[in-house]
């Protein structure tokens, strides 16, 4: 495949975790598209500090005006839900009335 | 209340994702053999963007006018770019950048083995981003249907910007092409050292290629290396055939029964000379990685100490020092 490398005879798995280096922080990008939208993530980066992730983020995601606003956030600072816990976390199936297709509304009265 | 996690293993979930042809997410379960596949896979990948730089960037200084010379520096930054989306993908899968650079400079981790070979003339230009960035574009459109997220999502971004990269290579080709005979000629000379290296890169046969099978099965890989080959010569030869080049195959032809071209056979020692290390330009490449990464360490190391003073001074005065 056009950007990887056959396997060659012998090759062995490269050993992780162990490197102690100091590699600069991670941060997240949002990008805001356009006027009107939300800001939406676009990706990641390593930064020293949160002036140079933000050129960074230029550089790297809207080289090609991909937006008119970025929002850089360290990536540590991110609490994300935990996936296991997504069927608990998530279930709607047992409340169907939040949904507005439940009603049922005669065809007399129109679009609603 | 029972939740799906209750009712299946992790592996059962992995597969169901994967045979609903949805997307693998970095906080899934997932097989070790699947995250070593795509550690490998995306780290090669994105080691290629970054060593991609070095033959084109040859031609910066002496590209033949000043648009043209815009035009290389913009696609060589979006190769740069290429190789940042690539490794925070990798990241996502566990290991750190510094690993990753680290890899590809001991050798551990490869990149792809077109980009040892050297960029002799201005036309080479042309050949690689016609030639080259077309090969790179048939796999890369495969893989924007990866099975992992953050792989998927960083070859769509990069498929966006390959379009670019083709079109202005191309572009170089019919300039040369409607130029001087000599021109042309350096054009045909391009493309005679080119081709058999681009068609390479789809890497062995299928009935070589001992790991494909796996990775269709994780739907890593959507479509063979025979197969990708297939689409980048159908499509290439129309290409060729307008420029008025010559393509240095004997053996290429239409054949209607199929509906393809066929081809010749690929000089496989020579392939796996190249991916052996013994190819015209891989030392020379690793070098001046290396090289770089070292002369930029003054600037790193600023960077560092210039955010820890800002952080200290800022934590000074909320103290109200
Ligand atoms: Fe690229
Ligand atoms: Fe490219």
């Amino acid at each position: 495949m056009a950007y990887s490398v056959p396997h060659l005879d012998g090759e062995q798995d490269p050993q992780f975790g162990r490197s102690d280096a100091r590699g600069w922080p991670m941060w997240e990008v949002f990008v805001r598209q356009r006027r009107g939208m939300s800001h939406v993530h676009a990706g990641s980066l390593h930064a020293p500090d949160a002036e140079t992730a933000l050129q960074h983020a230029r550089d790297v995601y809207t080289r090609r005006v991909e937006g008119v606003s970025v929002w850089v956030v360290p990536s540590s600072a991110i609490v994300a839900s935990d996936p296991d816990e997504a069927d608990a976390f998530f279930e709607a199936i047992e409340k169907p009335y939040r949904a507005a297709t439940y009603y049922e509304i005669p065809d007399e009265v129109g679009q609603m | 209340m029972t939740t799906t996690s209750e009712r299946t293993s992790p592996a059962e979930r992995f597969q169901a994702i994967i045979d609903a042809d949805e997307k693998i997410e970095p906080s899934d379960w997932m097989p070790e053999g699947y995250r070593k596949t795509l550690i490998r896979q995306i780290a090669q990948h994105a080691h290629s963007e970054v060593i991609g730089m070095q033959p084109e960037g040859n031609w910066i200084t002496r590209a033949p006018t000043l648009e043209r010379k815009a035009i290389l520096i913009a696609k060589v930054q979006d190769e740069a770019g290429h190789g940042l989306y690539l490794y925070s993908a990798a990241e996502t899968l566990g290991v750190t950048r510094d690993e990753l650079v680290e890899l590809l400079h001991t050798g551990a981790q490869k990149y792809s083995s077109i980009f040892n070979y050297p960029t002799l003339t201005w036309a080479d230009i042309g050949a690689i981003g016609w030639l080259v960035d077309g090969a790179a574009i048939t796999n890369q459109v495969m893989l924007t249907r990866t099975s992992y997220g953050p792989y998927a999502r960083a070859m769509v971004r990069i498929c966006k910007e390959e379009s670019f990269h083709q079109r202005q290579g191309y572009e170089i080709m019919l300039r040369l092409c409607n130029g001087t005979p000599e021109q042309k000629a350096m054009a045909q000379d391009a493309v005679n050292r080119w081709w058999w290296p681009a068609l390479m890169m789809f890497g062995p046969h299928d009935s070589e290629s001992t790991h494909t099978n796996q990775s269709m099965e994780w739907k890593i890989k959507r479509i063979s290396n025979d197969d990708l080959r297939q689409q980048f010569v159908d499509m290439t030869v129309p290409q060729a055939e307008y420029l008025g080049l010559t393509l240095p195959d004997p053996e290429l032809r239409w054949n209607p029964e199929r509906g393809h071209y066929d081809f010749g056979e690929i000089d496989w020692d020579e392939f796996w000379q190249v991916v052996k290390g013994h190819g015209p330009m891989n030392r020379d490449r690793l070098e001046h990685k290396i090289k770089a990464w070292e002369d930029g360490e003054w600037v790193r190391d600023a960077a560092a100490a210039y955010a820890e003073k800002q952080q200290a001074r800022r934590a000074a005065s909320r103290t109200g020092g």
